[in-house]
Order: structure tokens, then C-alpha cells, then sequence
């Protein structure tokens, strides 16, 4: 078979579409963190705007709800000076039966620049990157448990504004990761920037052997999952996990990979602890850990708004 | 009308005849081979020099997508199909809209498929009435209107004691079962299990779906005596456990596709939808001891697993797409690749899409179990002549089927396939003709 191009680079090896950070070139995730910090401090200033999509058409399309991450690709596009639509797919034109391609074609007949992407499937972003028009960026906002890039890229920021150097971490990802699409982008960020030292930790229905061929140290063990860790990286347990005879109860998860702070002892004194939220306290992080010193989950958020900003801007810029 | 194919290299897999012959051919039959037909008086002469003279190809799985699924493949086309891919005899499937459980519809496809005489046409039925796993379908009855063995192609039997009792019923008429091995619960995923499925996030089918099936179904076979087929493998596992059933004796065969043969589950690349398919794609190693089997005889037939799916029903996000690719064009070039891959004799690698799949149908066949697949004198005269250096670019254009989607087409390979068909004949009759 054909060794085929990553179809969210271009012939020159730029980024036109964020779909995944797998198979990125480590300069240009580094390019995109130190773009970010210069619209850091945009987010402090009193006209918090930059024209750099002035004029451009910025369609929000998820097709699964989430009012979190629409909200910070909304704010981070309207920073860009960019014109936001918000369309909420899953209550609107899928119910009624238009494909996706279907819906992508109309929304492009209205002059789309930008389509920031969510959908439930796997995959669905890249269907929509081969075919829409030349001239429109997709950006990634989460589908199936394949990829959350932009989440992953603002963990990747906020590791860096803490630990500064990749090279020498030991970072933990704790929960549902199979089921995860933070913790995929997660791990292939960390794996770009040089960590040495991934573990996935949690029970077997949740942690599959099978995540070893991505380069992550599988633990079945909370304490040795986390024992000596820089980072420790929370994730969402889904309510729906409890139906699929993957797990008895929240509790009995807490019981045995929930982060309290007698665990997190066990990890590095000067540990951070990150979380993509919505955060579920007792079930997968203790309120004392989540509200404690250690705690970044609401940097991450402010942090989020740039790098958001930072991959937009980037991509606009560049031509397939 | 008597026609002689002159000057081609005839080859019949059964006999291990590989030689420059004419073939004479008086009405639907084979009259002679090599010098008895030098003084054959023929009213058409074909000119084979060049080119291979075999028997007509034997699939043992093509959808044709009728009846109730005419927007994705019709009779006629479908047919076009299998005789541009120079199979002269297929096995269809009983999963069409409505389900192939009365012989009313089965009469009826095989009725008008002899209509269109391009490619006979040997349906399955299904084991339970509207492939739902619960109630008998009269086997007897749609065995006299034409079907060959009983199957529940994609929809496993989740109920042991309705599997039991069907393949006892079977068994007591002496029909055969023909059965994909997946464990009803555990093949619920859209790829294989490993590395691939992980990274994507795509939800697996372990090799487990498999083999717990093989298992089980070895147990029944143990249990009731009756004749199985098993569709589709697509693990080593899968193929061990084969390996040792045949050992033991157990009247079982087993058929691999043209997918399995040569891709693996690194071909989704970047979730490419024409990669979706039944089994799953598995891994290399899967993939090399699916060829190793094929070419041992453990696994017997090599089919196209031909199913035509719409555009519209592949252009959808990967877990969505509707599983399948056309394949009745590529059979014969995707054997020809595998018999050169494995460097052997052109005549064994076209025994494993002509007389061993006659031999897996066996009696169902009737008169004809003892000449399709076959080039003898006296028998049909279902030939397949192609040009064994011939290369070509599958593009949709080229297509007969109404399926057009296909893991091997250009686009997504880069490479062309060697082996074309020319001229197809089935009962005397030219059913396909390229010049």
C-alpha cells in the first residue's frame, strides 16, 4: 500500500488542519506552545482582541454536546477577531437525517474558513478535512476516543510552564483511557517532546495491555503507577462506564485509583496535578487534591484559551 | 453452436493438466481437449494464444444485493460482474431485505438470474427465519428451490440450544451449515483488535470472537454429526484451531477472502473507510498464516466476499460506514498475486477458486458437482480465459459491479493488478467477452 501523507500537512510539512497530534513534528508542537505564551498575554490586556482572523468565519460544529470546549474554541476565535457561528449539530440538522458530508457542503456554501470539529465517532474529522474546499481548516475538537489535540496541546503547555524540561519527567495518566481522547493526545505529546517515562494506570477493563505499543508503561497499581511522578494527569470517568460491566460502582473506583492525598504523597513532592474537567470529585479525584497546592486544573483552562488561539492562528496561516 | 478455443495454455487444476490445447465445445458441454479436437468442425473459433484457458471461477460468497437492496447492487449488474471477474458459479448470500427464509424467493432469484445467464447462481438460505436466531426456516423446502446450504452470514445464533437444534435438523437432511465463527457479543467492534485499533480509538473484535466461536462450534459439529462450512477466517488462531479440527476429522472446510489475504489492519491508515470491512482486518502475522493455510489446503477456498456498497454509505466516519468492497472483478488477480507471492504453480493457486470450492459445495451441485471447476470432456463448458500478464488499474470506471468501493483501487494502492479476464463462457455460451 501507499505510505500515505498525513492530511493535515501540507506539501511543505505545515499544519492546515489540527486533527491529531500523532505524527506531528516535534518543531511544530513547539511552535505552537511559544505562539501560545505570546497570546497569554492578550488574555491580561483590557482590549483582549488580536486581528489575526479578522474578516474570517470561524464554524463551531459539534455534533456531540459540549458547552465547555465550544465555549473556550468561541472565546479563543473571537480573541483572533474572527466571526463565531455556533451550530449544535446534534440537535439540528443530523436529527432530521442530513449526512455529515451533506451538512459540511452547506456550511461551506456559506463561505466557511475555519470548522472546529466535534463528533462522537472516531475518525469524523478526517472524513470532513477530505472533503471540504482547499481553502477551509478543520481543527479537531474531540471525536470518539480517538483525539483531543488541542486539549492535549494546552496539557503539553501547562506541563512546560511548570517543569520547563520534558526530557527528565515522569508523567502519570490515571482512569478511563481507553475510552479517552485527551489521554491519547496526551500520550503522543509526551512522546514528541521527549518524556521518558509514560504510565497509564488503572484496572485492566480500563488500561488494555494493548496500550504498550504506544510507548506508555501500563500499571494496574495506583501506587506504582504514580510513586515518584512530576505529573500526574487525571481523567473523567464517564457515568456510562458503570453500565458496560467495565467497572462495579464509582466508589469501589475511587477506592482503588481515585487521587487522594495519601496517594499523591507518593508521587514527587513538587507534583503537579492536572485534569481536563468537568472534574467529578469523589469519584476519580479527592476535593482535597483538586482544590490543594498542587492542583493546575484551572490554569490549564486559562492556558486553554491560548493555545486555542495559537493553533487557529497557525493554521489560518498556512495553505494547503 | 460449436466453438474451439485454439492455442491456449489450458490449464485444469483437478487434473493437473497444463499444457498448449484446443478445447472443442459442442452446445453447453466440453467435447474434447488437446488432439481429439483437431478435427473438431466449429461454427466459432476463438483465438487463446497468449492467454489461459481455465475452468470458470467458483466464489463461495458475492452479495448481489437483491432482492430489497437494489440501491446498492441489482441482479444484472452484479452478475455483469461476476462474469467480467470470470466466475461462472457463485454462492449468494441469504441476508437481503427480505431475509432468503421462503423458497418463493429463492425460486424467484434463481429464476431470473438463469434468465440473465451470465453466472449460476447458488444461494444460500438462511438458518433462521429472518436471520433473527430463533426459528427454524424450512430447509428442505428451499433446498428443492435451489439452496445449496443454510447460513446466518453476520448475525451469530446467540441461543446455543437454537444452534444445536438447527445444525441437528441440518444434519438429519444431511444440508450443510455454513457459519461465520464470531462470538455474537465479543465481535461487536468496527477493527481488529491491537495496536491499530488502540491508537485510533476505534472499538476492537478480539481474536477471542473468533476462536470462542471455532470452539463452540466444533463441540456441535462433535455433537451432531453435522457438515459445516466456515466462512470468512481471519485469525492464526482462527487457522490452529482448524488446522487440528481437520486433524481430528471433523467434516468441516473453510474459506478465507481476498481481504484478509492481503491486507492487515495498518491499511486503515488515516481511518479510510474503504478498509471497513467483515472479519476485520487483522495483523501481519494473522494475514501470513491465513496465506500459509490457504496454500496448505487447511483452508480450502479463496472467495471474493463480494459486496457492493453504495457511495453514500461509505463517505461516513469509519465506525459508521456500512462494512464491505467489491470483489468479484479481483478475485482472479488477487489470486494470481497470492500463487506468485507463495512462487507456486499457476494450476494449485487456481485449484483454491475452482474445483476446491466444487468439492466444498459437493453434492448440493448435483449433476454438476462432478464437472464445474473442471475442464474434462463431457463436462460444462464453464471456461475462463485471461491474460496472466496483463496489468491493469482498478478505477471505478472499470467496474461493472454498482460497488465501486475496493481496498486494491489505485487510488489508495499506487499498484496494478496482473491477470485479466478475456472471455468468459458459461454452458457454451459467451457471458463476457473484453475484445
Amino acid at each position: 500500500m501507499l505510505a500515505r501523507r498525513n492530511p493535515q500537512l501540507n506539501a511543505h510539512g505545515e499544519l492546515i488542519h489540527l486533527l491529531s497530534i500523532e505524527g506531528l513534528p516535534r518543531a511544530v508542537v513547539t511552535q505552537i506552545l511559544d505562539t501560545a505564551s505570546t497570546f497569554l498575554s492578550v488574555n491580561d490586556r483590557e482590549v483582549k482582541k488580536v486581528p489575526l482572523l479578522r474578516g474570517k468565519s470561524v464554524f463551531n460544529l459539534f455534533f456531540e454536546n459540549s458547552t465547555r470546549t465550544r465555549t473556550t474554541f468561541e472565546i479563543a476565535a473571537k480573541r483572533l477577531s474572527a466571526d463565531v457561528i455556533n451550530l449544535d449539530i446534534a440537535k439540528s440538522s443530523a436529527s432530521k437525517g442530513e449526512s455529515l458530508l451533506d451538512t459540511i457542503a452547506n456550511l461551506s456554501a456559506m463561505h466557511a474558513d475555519m470548522f472546529v470539529v466535534r463528533h462522537s465517532e472516531s475518525g469524523a474529522p478526517y472524513l470532513i478535512a477530505r472533503h471540504c474546499a482547499p481553502h477551509v481548516h478543520v481543527v479537531n475538537a474531540g471525536d470518539g476516543r480517538h483525539a483531543h489535540p488541542t486539549q492535549g496541546l494546552l496539557d503539553m503547555y501547562t506541563i512546560r510552564h511548570y517543569k520547563r524540561d520534558f526530557t527528565q519527567l515522569s508523567v502519570a495518566v490515571v482512569g478511563d483511557i481507553v475510552h479517552s481522547r485527551v489521554a491519547r493526545s496526551d500520550i503522543h505529546g509526551l512522546s514528541i517532546l521527549g518524556v521518558p517515562d509514560i504510565r497509564a494506570v488503572g484496572p485492566k477493563t480500563l488500561v488494555p495491555g494493548d496500550l504498550r505499543e504506544m510507548g506508555v508503561r501500563v500499571c494496574h497499581d495506583m501506587a506504582e503507577g504514580i510513586r515518584g511522578a512530576d505529573v500526574i494527569i487525571m481523567l473523567r470517568l464517564q457515568n456510562e462506564r458503570m453500565s458496560g460491566a467495565l467497572l462495579p460502582s464509582a466508589g469501589e473506583f475511587f477506592k482503588s485509583y481515585g487521587l487522594t492525598p495519601e496517594k499523591l504523597a507518593l508521587a514527587k513532592p513538587d507534583a503537579i496535578v492536572m485534569h481536563p474537567g468537568p472534574i467529578n470529585r469523589g469519584v476519580e479525584i479527592d476535593s482535597a487534591v483538586a482544590d490543594g497546592r498542587q492542583s493546575v486544573i484551572l490554569p490549564q483552562v486559562t492556558f486553554g484559551i491560548a493555545v486555542r488561539m495559537a493553533v487557529m492562528s497557525t493554521i489560518a496561516g498556512n495553505q494547503a | 453452436m460449436r466453438t474451439i478455443i485454439r492455442g491456449g495454455r489450458v490449464v485444469d487444476p483437478a487434473s493437473g493438466r497444463d499444457e498448449v490445447a484446443d478445447v472443442a465445445i459442442a452446445g453447453d458441454r466440453i467435447v474434447a481437449i488437446g488432439e481429439k479436437a483437431a478435427a473438431f468442425e466449429a461454427d466459432r473459433v476463438i483465438d487463446a494464444s497468449g492467454l489461459v484457458v481455465a475452468p470458470g471461477l467458483v466464489d463461495l460468497a458475492a452479495r448481489l444485493r437483491e432482492p430489497g437492496q437494489e440501491h446498492e447492487g441489482m441482479l444484472e449488474s452484479e452478475l455483469q460482474a461476476a462474469a467480467a471477474g470470470g466466475v461462472t458459479s457463485l454462492v449468494c448470500l441469504p441476508d437481503t431485505d427480505p431475509v432468503l427464509d421462503e423458497p418463493g424467493l429463492v425460486e424467484m432469484l434463481k429464476f431470473r438470474a438463469r434468465k440473465l445467464s451470465r453466472c449460476r447462481v447458488f444461494p444460500l438460505g438462511a438458518l433462521t427465519r429472518r436471520l433473527e436466531g430463533q426459528v427454524l426456516t424450512e430447509m428442505v423446502e428451499l433446498t428443492e428451490a435451489g439452496c445449496i446450504g443454510f447460513s446466518q452470514v453476520d448475525v451469530p445464533v446467540p441461543d446455543t440450544q437454537v444452534l444445536l437444534r438447527a445444525m441437528q435438523y441440518a444434519a438429519t437432511h444431511g444440508l450443510a451449515v455454513w457459519l461465520r465463527p464470531q462470538d455474537a457479543w465479543l465481535g461487536k467492534g468496527v477493527a481488529a483488535s491491537g495496536a491499530v485499533a488502540t491508537r485510533l480509538g476505534l472499538s476492537g473484535v478480539p481474536v477471542a470472537a473468533e476462536t470462542i466461536a471455532l470452539h463452540m462450534l466444533f463441540e456441535l459439529v462433535r455433537v451432531t454429526g453435522v457438515r459445516l462450512h466456515l466462512c470468512r477466517l481471519s485469525s492464526a488462531a482462527g487457522v490452529a484451531l482448524l488446522r487440528a479440527a481437520k486433524a481430528e476429522g471433523l467434516p468441516v472446510t473453510a474459506d478465507v477472502s481476498i481481504n484478509s489475504l492481503h491486507l492487515t489492519d495498518v491499511d486503515i491508515g488515516f481511518f479510510d473507510a474503504d478498509m471497513r470491512l467483515t472479519p476485520p482486518l487483522r495483523q501481519g502475522g494473522d494475514r501470513d498464516a491465513l496465506r500459509a493455510a490457504l496454500a496448505d489446503g487447511t483452508i480450502d477456498a479463496l472467495v471474493s466476499d463480494h459486496n457492493p456498497v453504495a457511495e453514500d454509505m461509505k463517505n461516513l466516519p469509519f465506525g459508521e460506514a456500512e462494512p464491505g468492497a467489491t470483489g468479484l472483478e479481483l478475485l482472479l488477480a488477487l489470486a494470481l498475486r497470492w500463487g506468485a507471492d507463495q512462487g507456486q504453480p499457476l494450476a494449485k493457486t487456481l485449484s483454491r477458486v475452482t474445483c476446491d470450492p466444487v468439492r466444498v459445495l459437493g453434492d448440493a451441485l448435483g449433476s454438476l458437482a462432478s464437472s464445474a471447476g473442471r475442464l474434462v470432456e463431457g463436462g460444462v463448458a464453464d471456461v475462463c480465459l485471461f491474460d496472466p500478464e496483463a496489468d491493469w488499474a482498478v478505477t471505478p470506471d472499470q467496474l461493472c459491479s454498482q460497488g465501486k468501493h475496493t481496498p486494491f483501487a489505485f487510488r489508495s494502492t499506487g499498484m496494478a493488478l496482473r491477470g485479466r479476464v478475456r472471455t468468459t463462457m458459461v454452458a457454451g455460451t459467451i457471458a463476457f467477452d473484453r475484445r
